[in-house]
């Protein structure tokens, strides 16, 4: 299962990043993963699972950029009562475009495909993935995908809110439903390839000695995101073919003038768009996992509880799907059923948030900024995760469904945790990923403007949803303003949170400083290869003869 | 709080009070917890921050004991919460008897409510204070919510079945109606005032602006529509009889039963072959799309109103309605 990047170009163009600029007395630099071959085809044909890690990353940076501007329009718009700056069809556009940008095209692809493509071969000590040629074949699938919902923006847009709700989306909206549609099916085959590539990779190809009990938390919980993405995105696929049959061919599945259900789509939607949640979230458990061992010069405490845990809000959180239906007609017996569920969902993520806290106790901690990030991301996902609790709450749930309450109560997940431990993520293996180092004084800066910007926005809308809000409003009554401006003006520093590390990593890809093999002076495989790492990550297979993270033993501590 | 910055909305129903204690109770859950992680995190990182490179602090694996006692007390906060939420919510789906019948259908983008006397209003629904109101939703195009904030009610309204809601307003006054949920274009725009009023206005109201009442309006359309001609009285007709007819079981073609609600009556006239009753022939013609949903209540009405020969035929539709709610739930979800 060796691999190689494609074949170098004789008169290839330097490709991504530049190459270093000499020193006076030429040094002879072992060749890594970057070096290995120039030019634009070295990139697009390549098999290795880390330069697929850095085209995705590429791609989805773009998408977050395109999602944010939808946002930026979104929360300008809102800065008045009125919809005196867009159209009420261009707004509904906005939302739903924002929705399913950020959602099937940023946030689900975010950490697997990028840190997890990149990391987990060399975590368990492998060369690649068990499939590279699946790998590049996933990137280009999510290509295909991305291009057919640009297309549907660039036509005109859809309007039907990420959720595509029928009859709504089979019957009424005269957008380009179809082409959206198209494109999420397709993006989903990338995630269920991703996800298959994962599992058969972390199942079969673990280097010697490294037990399941040994593996590093990133890669127990990509497992469990990847069990998600082949249970769950199969669904999604199926439902957005029915939503495609229905309004081009008129089947009725959907339709109750012909005997069809429209509360059926949502049963089928949430089965998987619930279980999405998590593909977003526990893979940022997982680099937050990392993140605070590394910066505490600590093992977790209580590894096995934070690993099961992962399988268990995998395999709870497939069956809560219903919390999204409490007031759609469906049965009060149902309801009272996925409420309780919902209810134990919490308590695994619960354990991870303990576990984490308290691995910080009599630890080593650095302030640095991947340490910022996740201390940021335990701190909104505990708000996240508690707010959930309203929302399981049946008879609470029944006056904050629909609102701005779960508008925040989501972006806390999504935006305070996964974007937050994938910026967390980036900025710890950014040394490994590109050999160089960021500018640490602009990487605390910016996450802590994340912090402070993200909760200027996403605090009032609680208190919006709680008064009665409700989302997807063009037009609001006037007692509702402050609030909205508030979030907006959160927004604009949110904004510049995001715009600085774009800034400064790119400033750094030629200009940081060089990075050790180890800058963190952390445990793990990946600390014990160059960085950046050549392609085929070892050139001696590890034979791992312990856990990761022994930062030293009871003999060896150096204080107490 | 001055007014131009609320945090909570005004209490207006018998709910409201419910729900808001709820909410109380878990913001202080969660401000409890949000502040002990916090606050941990915050001491931790002074007290532990890095003093020199290259530390190694004495590695902690962990302690079984401590997880115990953060799963478990967890479990019990989140059980009891699912108890006290599950018994707000199970009180909101009982409506109780003697409620006071509306039926709301929305369209984009607007919503219709009918009293049972008769008063149509859009956009706006006229309630007495102290007298339970039960709400018969429907839709007549896409998926749409009604959201009262200030009775924190909310139900979807969904095409091709009924479902329920109820509250009993208590403070006089003018509150919000909003479609929660998206419907399209002008979504934002399909939203109204609910009235709350004393009963004494109220009635003077009520006094004002009646047309027929559904079930009179349904008895014309009875006739109009000639469902008379086989629904007959007598039982000679080649289609059942329907007086006595509602909430009763009825027995189908193929030995399954179903109760003769509201949804089970509007499906027999959109889909009369869906659900034959035993020993009838599926003759009868669909009337989708020749009867509005309006008309489909108002049929249900009449259905509803029309008693065993011998009882009086008044029209008390409020008296009748309730067998629909008993078991609680609205309609399971069937699928295709």
């Amino acid at each position: 299962m060796s691999t190689h990047a494609g074949v170098p170009e004789p008169s290839g163009r330097p490709g991504l990043p530049p190459p270093p600029e000499r020193p006076a007395v030429p040094v002879k630099e072992p060749v890594n993963y970057l070096t290995v071959a120039y030019g634009v085809k070295s990139w697009l044909l390549t098999v290795d699972h880390k330069r697929i890690a850095l085209l995705y990353m590429f791609s989805i940076s773009i998408m977050f950029a395109i999602g944010g501007i939808f946002a930026t329009l979104i929360r300008l718009e809102l800065i008045t009562p009125p919809g005196d700056m867009v159209q009420s069809e261009t707004y509904n556009k906005l939302f739903t475009m924002h929705g399913v940008v950020m959602v099937f095209f940023f946030l689900i692809p975010s950490i697997p495909a990028t840190l997890g493509n990149f990391l987990i071969p060399i975590m368990i000590g492998a060369k690649d993935l068990a499939f590279p040629r699946i790998n590049l074949l996933s990137w280009y699938i999510f290509i295909a995908g991305a291009a057919f919902t640009m297309y549907s923006m660039l036509a005109g847009g859809v309007d039907t809110g990420w959720t595509f709700y029928v009859p709504y989306s089979t019957q009424y909206s005269n957008t380009h439903v179809l082409s959206a549609g198209i494109g999420i099916f397709i993006s989903g085959f990338s995630s269920i390839l991703t996800g298959l590539n994962f599992i058969v990779t972390i199942h079969k190809m673990r280097a010697p000695g490294l037990t399941w009990w040994r593996l590093p938390l990133f890669v127990w919980s990509h497992y469990a995101t990847s069990l998600i993405m082949i249970l769950g995105t199969p669904v999604i696929a199926v439902t957005v073919l029915m939503v495609a049959l229905d309004r081009g061919l008129h089947l009725g599945i959907f339709d109750p003038a012909l005997g069809g259900d429209p509360v059926l789509f949502q049963h089928l939607f949430w089965f998987y768009s619930h279980p999405a949640v998590y593909i977003m979230i526990l893979p940022a458990m997982g680099v937050v996992s990392e993140l605070v061992q590394g910066m505490a010069r600590k093992q977790i405490f209580g590894y096995s509880f934070v690993a099961i845990s992962s399988l268990a809000i995998s395999m709870l959180g497939f069956l809560v799907w219903g919390h999204h239906m409490f007031v759609s007609g469906q049965s009060t017996y149902l309801g009272l059923v996925f409420s309780g569920i919902s209810f134990l969902v919490a308590i695994p993520s619960a354990v991870k948030v303990f576990n984490w806290t308290a691995t910080l106790y009599k630890g080593s901690i650095s302030l640095d900024t991947p340490m910022l990030y996740a201390l940021g991301f335990i701190g909104l996902f505990t708000i996240g995760g508690l707010t959930g609790l309203f929302l399981a709450s049946l008879g609470l749930d029944v006056h904050v469904h629909d609102t701005y309450f779960i508008v925040a109560h989501f972006h806390y997940i999504m935006v305070g945790g996964a974007i937050m431990g994938y910026l967390g993520g980036l900025h710890y293996w950014w040394p490994k990923i590109t050999g160089r180092l960021y500018p640490e004084t602009w990487g605390r800066v910016s996450a802590i403007i994340v912090f402070v910007g993200f909760n200027l926005t996403f605090g009032p809308q609680f208190i919006l949803g709680y008064l009665g809000m409700p989302r997807r409003y063009h037009y609001y009554p006037e007692e509702f303003q402050i609030l909205h401006v508030m979030s907006s003006a959160g927004a604009s520093i949110l904004a510049v949170g995001y715009l600085l590390p774009l800034v400064y990593f790119t400033w750094a890809m030629r200009y940081g400083k060089r990075a050790s093999d180890n800058p963190w002076d952390a445990r793990g495989l990946e600390w014990e290869i160059p960085s950046p790492p050549p392609t085929e990550n070892f050139l001696v297979q590890p034979v791992v003869t312990e856990r990761t993270y022994q930062y030293g033993r009871e003999e060896e501590a150096k204080v107490v | 709080m001055f007014s131009g910055f609320p945090l909570f909305p005004e209490q207006a129903s018998t709910f409201a009070a419910r729900v808001d204690a709820l909410y109380f109770f878990l913001i202080a859950i969660s401000t409890f917890f949000s502040t002990l992680i916090a606050t941990l995190l915050v001491v931790f990182a002074v007290r532990y921050r890095r003093r020199r490179a290259g530390e190694l602090p004495r590695p902690i694996h962990g302690s079984i004991a401590l997880e115990l006692v953060w799963t478990i007390i967890p479990l019990v906060i989140a059980l009891g919460t699912f108890v006290w939420s599950a018994d707000i919510f199970v009180a909101s789906r009982r409506v109780p008897p003697g409620a006071m019948e509306v039926y709301v259908v929305g369209k984009r983008w607007m919503w219709k409510t009918q009293h049972m006397t008769g008063q149509r209003e859009i956009n706006e629904l006229h309630v007495p204070i102290g007298v339970p109101v039960k709400l018969t939703l429907t839709s007549e195009d896409v998926i749409h919510s009604f959201f009262i904030p200030a009775f924190r009610v909310k139900q979807d309204a969904v095409p091709g079945r009924y479902t329920t809601a109820w509250f009993e307003p208590t403070r006089a006054g003018e509150y919000h109606l909003f479609c929660a949920e998206y419907c399209g274009t002008k979504h934002s725009q399909m939203i109204g005032s609910i009235k709350v009023m004393e009963p004494a206005a109220f009635q003077t109201w009520l006094a004002g602006g009646a047309a027929g009442s559904p079930a009179q309006e349904g008895e014309k359309l009875f006739q109009s529509l000639a469902c008379i001609t086989c629904h007959r009285a007598d039982s000679q007709g080649r289609g059942p009889r329907l007086e006595g007819l509602f909430g009763k079981t009825v027995r189908l073609t193929g030995g399954a039963t179903v109760v003769a609600d509201a949804d089970y009556i509007r499906e027999s006239i959109v889909n009369p072959t869906a659900k034959v009753v035993d020993g009838y022939q599926p003759i009868m013609p669909t009337f989708q799309g020749l009867v509005s949903e309006e008309g489909v209540m108002q049929l249900i009405a009449y259905i509803q109103s029309l008693q065993q020969p011998g009882a009086e035929t008044t029209v008390a539709p409020a008296a009748g309605g309730n067998k629909i709610q008993e078991g609680g739930a609205a309609p399971a979800p069937r699928t295709p």
